[in-house]
């Protein structure tokens, strides 16, 4: 009974405040996927009660006075029918226009994007910056600066979500996703999994930390710090033996991986493939799916020996010995 | 002229005691073998309507639970087996076969003029595989449920969930094959039984809507099937179609079962968008509005649904442009159904309006139907898709159409036409108070649930952060007076099967060869087969010579 | 038109929901059509799967597909062949009138085909692959390149023919069904029609596995000039 009474002060209260109808807009697209959505709902709310009115009146006034009545018998009117076919369809046309321009903004990370890994594991996530800290179910983010995420899972499919910034995209394990934001306010954000992932589902949730450049910088420095990715990959590297095959050289029994990130290669089939992060994670857990002209196909697979961070790694490591990351088909 | 005169009653009040379907036989194995389509119906009448409550039950435990941010009753993983097992019975079993398995069943052979559908045995054997698949899916419910979300993706469902994915799996599986048989029934009947004189454009839209039915079901319930069997198979023989450490897709899967699904989900809104126009014709007493568009429309319908189905995946990773093709056919699968809206509206015009409770339920099915509708478009916007995707707003939209349209249009139809089914009708009083509990009692449930959407809560949480609660505890006090709401016409409805007044041939003086017998009707349907001279809905025409009811 | 008092109208194996032999049969082969449209789909998810994982994994696709043995699955095609044309004989002895001799002889000789096909592939081909490890799920062992790829070749490869088999089966069934009602003398040129329909079926099986052979024994590549 406290209870029943406990929520509905709270919800006088709420009324009172003012129920917020959207989330903070934190990030540079918010505004914009806030005005479609508002836009939507106008046009909602709109035909709903014009159908509503003309249903009400209709039902005042023609509704029966004599069982004896005689409605009238009207088939139908092209000219109308062409008017809400046409009217609708343009409607619906121009908002596909909006919302697919501001998608397709939204989904090109701009080429000077700080890049953190995520890695989604029941029932929590792993964040991963290229300088080395790690953070679990947490983000630390700059203000102001685009920020790309490159994410997988380690079991099931999980989804990473932050209202605030209105982006989202499923972790999907055995390949890699991407999503990018820019935030544009300081503060606390809820960081959600949205795709059900089994028991804990509700409990992989997190917040992203909005930060001043300097105090992110001053996060980033201090504090718990793991390794750089890239030198946690060299480590890698050598300890599980690539280093044995894949001389700087290229005399080994594997190609070099010097300047090789980034680059156009040739398969033995003639193919061109880019390589870049998908490629060399399908290399190292399931190599000899692709076949290169002057090596044989005798690597044997990390599938099983490493986990996702550790091919993040490797991956950083990889790209540090070559050129600067080309603009790479975002997904 | 009009179509032939069969039966004319010479008064109203004559009771039901002439030999009808009902009571040309008795004893169980009268009704557990019989081949009329009108036994058939009621048959699936019960069992869905059982299925129902077991559905709205767990429904019920949901939305309790959900009141505190901490959840009030249930440990998560009994809450994530009691979303999943809600999915898939009001899904598989109730709102698939629910129009066309009852009112399909039973209206279609007498609204074409034919003494059965083409298939009786096949129309029997189709409800024995739906109980199997029933009894499957209660048996995997008390043996422990399933918690992978009716969806069923993998790798969750292939190897991680420790809860009973086969029986489940199967159960769903083995009652496909009951819409598949009865969508291939409806086709070949609607084909091929028509009476004399009874042209394509003739026939009333709700066999327009059934036959559009028919097709997704028959093309689009096998590709489900085989998704389904791949799945158990993975699980079972523990090899990898769908899992990435074999090589396998996750989501291909996704697409696999949303090629289906989507569709699936036009199987569900079809048959009551046919149950809509025959509603408004009746109660405003006059043709519908542009019939062969509203035709028309149902066909469309049907065609561009097959194509839409990536909208479910536009956060999967999916390339941009086959989310734009998805987009745009998303848009477009919308026109069709704005057109049915504004003609039914247009059929209101200058008609002679009547407020009886199958009325009230059409036109609380428009109001919602078109609010579902329009929420669609959200979704099919790409940019705020993104923000929306497995969020309560999807779960608010799908409930607007599924329950605020769907459940409704049910409802009405069978408020409708159960005095043509019993020969008994029910206190129209209550019927409509009944409508007027369910209509609010489902907008306070829903509504809420469009606003925690966009919020950013999301869907198949078992606990929540406690900002949402006060939207939570709206949308559950909704949920108590939405039940209460359904409880209502079961009672009222079982009532009048035995203390209901008689009804005559044609209480709603509503024109179609259905009302043309008497009520209940003889098992054979008609004495004789009519011959059609008139276009559907003549309401202009002077009456048949059908005594009034 | 329909009179319900005069039955003896009707020949045998009249169902009454109709209104005459025509619409029956019409019913009853729009029936069959519809149901070969939804078995089409069936198989359909399963062949599209193939075809797009075949598209992601080509190599060892084809790795898989060189290990099938290519002459039970053409002698298994040619028996399928052949199947259907003593069907489609049974169907014509119905349709001008043989005795019912004929009719039951080339029935059964489809079934004996049908039989030899099933024999062929589950005593030497599935039994050899079992032998070899290259069931998944029983005992999958495959040392060569692409492993995981060819795990799932074969997984497809078992489940199209299996479904297919199983399709086979059923139709034995048919047959046996049919061959009684031969021999109890329900065929005749007028009333042939349980026969039309289950050829409909018979021949639909034929043709899903005109498309699997091919794709399944025939695109490893083995044919092509110098490929490897």
């Amino acid at each position: 009974m406290t209870e029943i009474m406990q929520t509905g002060l709270g919800l006088l209260a709420a009324i009172q405040e003012g129920i917020p109808i959207r989330p903070p807009a934190a990030s540079s697209i918010a505004e914009g996927v806030d005005r479609l959505h508002f836009f939507l709902t106008g046009i909602t709310l709109f035909f709903t009660a014009v159908i509503f009115a003309i249903i009400f009146y209709f039902m005042v006034k023609y509704r029966r006075r004599s069982e004896d009545e005689r409605p009238a018998d009207i088939e139908g009117s092209l000219p109308l029918e062409v008017v809400w076919t046409v009217i609708p369809t343009l409607l619906v046309a121009v908002v596909f226009v909006w919302a697919s321009s501001l998608y397709f903004e939204n989904s090109r990370p701009p080429s000077a994007s700080m890049e953190i890994f995520v890695i989604g594991k029941q029932w929590m996530w792993h964040l991963q910056h290229p300088e080395g800290p790690r953070e679990i179910n947490e983000l630390h983010v700059p203000v102001n600066v685009p920020v790309k995420l490159t994410m997988t899972s380690e079991d099931v499919i999980h989804d990473f979500y932050i209202p605030a910034f209105r982006v989202k995209k499923d972790a999907v394990p055995g390949r890699y996703t991407s999503l990018w934001f820019q935030a544009t306010k300081l503060g606390t954000y809820h960081l959600f999994c949205a795709q059900y992932c089994g028991a804990d589902h509700a409990e992989m949730i997190g917040w992203v930390y909005v930060m001043t450049p300097s105090d992110y910088a001053a996060w980033l420095s201090g504090g718990a710090r793991g390794e750089p990715m890239a030198q946690a990959g060299e480590k890698l590297f050598n300890r599980l033996g690539c280093a044995t095959c894949h001389l700087p050289d290229g005399t080994g029994k594997g190609p070099s991986l010097v300047g090789l990130y980034g680059k156009q290669e040739k398969l033995r089939s003639g193919e061109m493939k880019l390589v870049d992060e998908t490629l060399i994670r399908q290399a190292i857990v399931t190599p000899n799916s692709f076949l290169l002209p002057n090596y044989a196909p005798v690597m044997p697979t990390f599938q099983g020996l490493i986990n996702e961070e550790q091919v993040l790694q490797l991956i950083a490591y990889v790209k540090s010995l070559g050129p600067e990351e080309r603009k790479a088909n975002s997904k | 002229m009009s179509t032939a005169v069969i039966d004319a009653l010479p008064e109203a009040s004559a009771q039901p005691s002439r030999v009808n379907y009902l009571n040309a036989s008795y004893g169980i194995r009268s009704w557990l073998l019989t081949t009329d389509h009108k036994r058939i119906a009621l048959l699936y009448l019960s069992s869905i309507t059982l299925m129902f409550f077991v559905g709205g039950a767990f429904a019920v435990l949901m939305r309790l639970h959900l009141i505190q941010p901490q959840g009030a009753l249930v440990e998560p993983d009994t809450y994530n087996k009691l979303f999943t097992l809600h999915g898939v019975i009001m899904i598989f079993f109730f709102l698939i076969p629910s129009i066309p398995a009852t009112l399909g069943n039973f209206l279609v052979p007498m609204m074409v003029g034919a003494r059965d559908l083409a298939f009786p045995r096949l129309n029997l054997l189709s409800w024995y595989i739906y109980a199997i698949g029933a009894i499957f899916t209660l048996y995997a419910t008390i043996s422990g449920g399933v918690d992978t979300g009716w969806t069923f993706y993998p790798p969750y469902s292939s190897t991680f969930s420790h809860t009973q994915v086969v029986p489940v799996a199967l159960g769903v599986f083995i009652t496909g094959f009951s819409s598949i048989l009865t969508g291939l029934n409806f086709v070949v009947t609607i084909h091929k039984m028509r009476a004399p004189g009874l042209t394509w454009f003739r026939l009333p839209l709700f066999i327009w809507a059934i036959y559009a039915t028919s097709i997704i079901m028959i093309l689009g319930t096998p590709v489900v099937a085989i998704t389904i069997f791949l799945l158990g198979l993975e699980r079972l023989l523990h090899v990898g179609i769908f899992d990435p450490k074999i090589g396998g897709d996750p989501v291909l899967f996704q697409h696999l079962f949303w090629f289906y699904s989507h569709p699936a989900v036009y199987i569900m809104i079809l048959p009551g968008l046919g149950v809509m126009s025959e509603l408004v014709t009746c109660f405003s007493r006059k043709r519908i509005f542009g019939y062969s568009f509203v035709a028309f429309s149902s066909m469309a319908i049907a065609v561009i649904s097959f194509l839409v189905w990536g909208h479910h995946m536009f956060v999967t990773g999916q390339s941009v442009y086959a989310g734009l093709i998805f987009s745009v056919l998303s848009f477009l699968v919308a026109i069709p159904s704005a057109v049915k809206v504004f003609n039914w509206t247009a059929t209101l015009y200058k008609g002679s309006i009547s407020y009886q409770a199958p009325m009230l339920y059409a036109l609380g099915f428009i109001g919602l139907f078109t609010m579902g509708g329009l929420t669609g478009l959200f979704l099919a916007s790409l940019a705020t898709d993104v923000h929306l995707n497995g969020t309560y707003f999807i779960v608010a939209h799908f409930h607007y159409i599924m329950v605020g349209g769907a459940v409704m249009a049910y409802l009405g139809g069978i408020h409708f036409w159960w005095p043509k089914i019993t020969g008994r009708m029910y206190p129209d009083g209550w019927a409509r108070f009944a409508a007027l509990v369910i209509f609010v009692g489902f907008n306070l449930t829903f509504f809420p649930q469009f606003i925690i959407g966009y919020l950013g809560m999301p869907r198949r949480y078992a606990v929540y952060p406690p900002e949402f609660q006060v939207l939570n505890v709206m949308s559950s006090a909704g949920a108590s007076i939405l039940g209460v709401g359904y409880l209502i016409p079961l009672i009222y409805l079982i009532w009048s099967m035995r203390y209901g007044p008689a009804a005559g041939p044609n209480p709603w003086q509503a024109k179609g060869l259905e009302w043309e017998t008497p009520s209940p009707p003889p098992t054979e349907n008609f004495e004789e087969i009519p011959v059609v001279t008139e276009e559907a809905y003549d309401y202009a025409a002077p009456h048949t010579g059908v005594a009034r009811g | 038109m329909a009179d319900l008092a005069a039955h003896g109208v009707h020949p045998p194996g009249f169902a009454h929901q109709f209104e005459d032999m025509e619409q029956q049969r019409d019913a009853g082969s729009l029936g069959m059509w519809v149901f070969l449209v939804t078995e089409i789909m069936f198989f359909g998810g399963l062949f599209a799967s193939y075809i797009i994982y075949r598209a992601l994994d080509l190599r060892a696709f084809e790795t898989g597909s060189r290990l099938l043995d290519i002459r039970f699955g053409a002698a298994n095609t040619a028996v399928l062949i052949g199947s259907s044309l003593t069907m489609a004989l049974a169907i014509r002895s119905a349709q001008v009138g043989k005795p019912k001799s004929q009719i039951i002889f080339y029935l059964i000789m489809t079934m004996i085909l049908g039989a030899l096909f099933l024999g062929l592939k589950f005593t030497f081909e599935w039994r050899h692959d079992y032998v070899e490890h290259l069931v998944p799920g029983f005992g999958f062992a495959y040392k060569g390149p692409f492993a995981h790829g060819v795990e799932l070749f074969f997984c497809f490869y078992f489940f199209m023919t299996g479904l297919h088999a199983l399709h086979m089966i059923v139709g034995l069934g048919i047959l046996t069904v049919l061959t009684i009602m031969a021999s109890r003398g329900r065929f005749t040129e007028q009333y042939y029609a349980p026969l039309e329909i289950s050829g409909l079926y018979w021949h639909f099986v034929d043709i899903v596995w005109i498309f699997l052979f091919p794709l399944l024994y025939l695109i490893g590549g083995r044919y092509v000039l110098g490929g490897n």
